[in-house]
């Protein structure tokens, strides 16, 4: 087998097409508190992301729905299931870990949190022109949450 | 020109192209995708290589010899240009940067100024978006409307449809020679004709039309064609709107600069002649030359002769897909040149992508700036392939091999 084909299996692991053929958490959540656009203008692609944050602070549910690679739905499926139940500031520092970890910018873990099952995301990181694939949901998750926590900016 | 003149057959014509002659991933490299930006032969390499060396200046400036070579060599890529599309003179040929610019000159400087709100410019459905926006820009700058024509399920103008949208409002109609997204030849003739009979200008977006069709801008009719250096094989950031000389002589320049000027003062600046009052500042010269190069290699081959081996690889690319089981092909108009859009099974075209170039094989996924083109088929991209000159049955065979192994990753 040759290299290359060691970073394709890696980069479409078993996990990875679970979750793009089954997505969790994939549809429109009714009661969100924050929803955002994740567009990638390369392909297209157009995720929404639907968060309901509850009165203490923590993410009580996460969806998403919209149509995309199985690189970006399946990232967009374990970013969903990563965040449910943490604290908005965890969740949004796993936002920056994996953004980190995938674009190898700083530092890609967050303390506190297991983000092991993410790895299988890592395979992204051999094929630069599939890292915004992967990061789209992230992406499109910090941009509604800050639109809460950081009402300020809101124009 | 002694080295294209060798160019014997098919065959030899790959081994012009250097960039092909790599391994991609442990695989041999297959270029499919030419629509997006054709691979240069080697002389057009060593014209721009061979000026930057040799001959390099300032064009229409110095008065030293090596400027007036540099001058030359652009004004000898000029008219190449003239008699590659036969056009009436050097007046209708404007260098630009390429398709887009070509037609964002026109939409500025011709309609702009002539336009009204309640005016009419017709597009037709399977556009690039350089064929779609600026005109949008310019109706908006105007209240003029955009209308569209549209297009049937093999992704064919419906000309009937098309002509009836022309009215006494009609101010325009931009139409692509042949469509990027499905490879649909439009009728583009036919298109011409009945707009003449209104007075109508049309406008021809040929960036996918010069690298496969014989063009005679006198025969098509048409009032202004553009295209790009780069889709036929010459350097990229160089480009051609040619315009009938009537109507580029009552337009305004759109840009104002050095080169485009007669004579200049603080009350008052008299515009140079055609085509240079719409050349403002230094052009591209190098690619300029590259692209009179790249005229030299295709006219020594013959524009038939490419169309007709295009054709016939196309064709067997088509059959050969179509064998594949679960493909959609997206575009399957009965006059075609050299694209094919398709569809494999659920898969999504940027991961098939990944996954072939990890073969080797280089085919563009997407929606190729045709996002309304995708949409008319509720579709939010394609992948797709194109073949040129260089490519040949071995390439096809090796698409085919790939889309297989890709079903297999994700069976």
């Amino acid at each position: 087998m040759t290299r290359d084909d060691t970073d394709m299996q890696d980069l479409y692991r078993e996990l990875i097409l679970d979750h793009s053929r089954s997505p969790r958490h994939f549809g429109k959540l009714e009661n969100a508190t924050h929803t955002a656009d994740g567009i990638n203008p390369l392909c297209g692609d157009k995720l929404k992301v639907y968060v309901r944050v509850g009165t203490y602070g923590d993410i009580e549910s996460a969806y998403f729905e919209g149509s995309g690679c199985a690189i970006s739905v399946a990232s967009a499926s374990l970013m969903t299931d990563t965040v449910t139940g943490l604290q908005v500031d965890k969740a949004e520092a796993c936002c920056e870990g994996i953004t980190n970890r995938l674009t190898d910018r700083g530092p890609g873990e967050v303390p506190g949190i297991d983000l092991q099952k993410l790895r299988a995301l890592d395979g992204v990181r051999q094929f630069p022109a599939r890292v915004k694939c992967a990061t789209l949901a992230w992406h499109a998750l910090q941009a509604a949450l800050s639109n809460e926590t950081a009402p300020a900016t809101t124009e | 020109m002694s080295a294209v003149a060798q160019v014997a057959s098919a065959a030899d014509w790959r081994d012009d192209f250097p960039v092909l002659d790599q391994s991609m991933h442990g695989h041999s490299l297959v270029y499919l995708d030419s629509a997006a930006s054709a691979q240069q032969p080697a002389a057009v390499i060593d014209a721009v290589a061979r000026y930057q060396r040799e001959d390099h200046a300032n064009v229409h400036r110095g008065v030293y010899t090596l400027s007036h070579r540099a001058t030359e060599a652009y004004e000898g890529a000029r008219d190449k240009i003239v008699d590659f599309i036969n056009a009436n003179s050097r007046n209708e040929i404007v260098l630009t940067s390429g398709t887009t610019e070509s037609i964002n000159l026109v939409a500025q400087s011709f309609c702009r100024p002539r336009l009204h709100a309640g005016d009419k410019i017709i597009v037709t459905h399977l556009e690039h978006h350089a064929n779609i926006v600026p005109w949008q820009m310019v109706c908006g700058q105007t209240g003029a409307e955009l209308v569209v024509a549209p297009i049937n399920d093999r992704g064919e103008v419906e000309l009937e449809k098309m002509l009836d949208l022309i009215d006494d409002r009609t101010f325009l109609i931009a139409v692509a020679h042949v469509s990027n997204a499905l490879g649909t030849v439009c009728p583009v003739r036919e298109i011409v004709e009945h707009a003449k009979a209104h007075g109508i200008p049309v406008v021809v977006d040929g960036a996918q039309g010069v690298p496969h069709l014989d063009i005679d801008v006198q025969e098509l009719g048409c009032d202004f064609y553009a295209f790009s250096g780069h889709k036929m094989f010459g350097p990229t950031g160089t480009g051609v709107l040619y315009g009938r000389e009537a109507l580029l002589e009552d337009m305004p320049p759109w840009q104002g600069g050095g080169d485009m000027i007669l004579e200049v003062s603080f009350d008052k600046t008299i515009y140079n002649e055609l085509p240079y009052k719409f050349e403002a500042g230094t052009p591209n010269i190098s690619g300029v030359i590259g692209l009179g190069a790249a005229i030299d290699y295709l006219q020594a081959i013959g524009m038939q002769r490419i169309a007709a081996y295009e054709h016939e690889l196309h064709d067997y690319m088509v059959g050969e897909l179509r064998k594949v089981e679960g493909i959609r092909l997206i575009g399957e108009a009965r006059e075609k040149a050299s694209v094919q859009s398709f569809l494999l099974g659920d898969i999504h075209s940027h991961d098939l992508g990944t996954i072939l170039d990890h073969q080797g094989v280089a085919i563009r996924t997407g929606h190729h700036c045709a996002m309304p083109a995708m949409q008319r088929f509720g579709i939010s991209g394609t992948s797709r392939a194109s073949v040129a000159l260089y490519n040949n049955r071995d390439d096809i065979d090796r698409l085919v091999v790939a889309l297989e192994k890709a079903k297999e990753v994700f069976a």
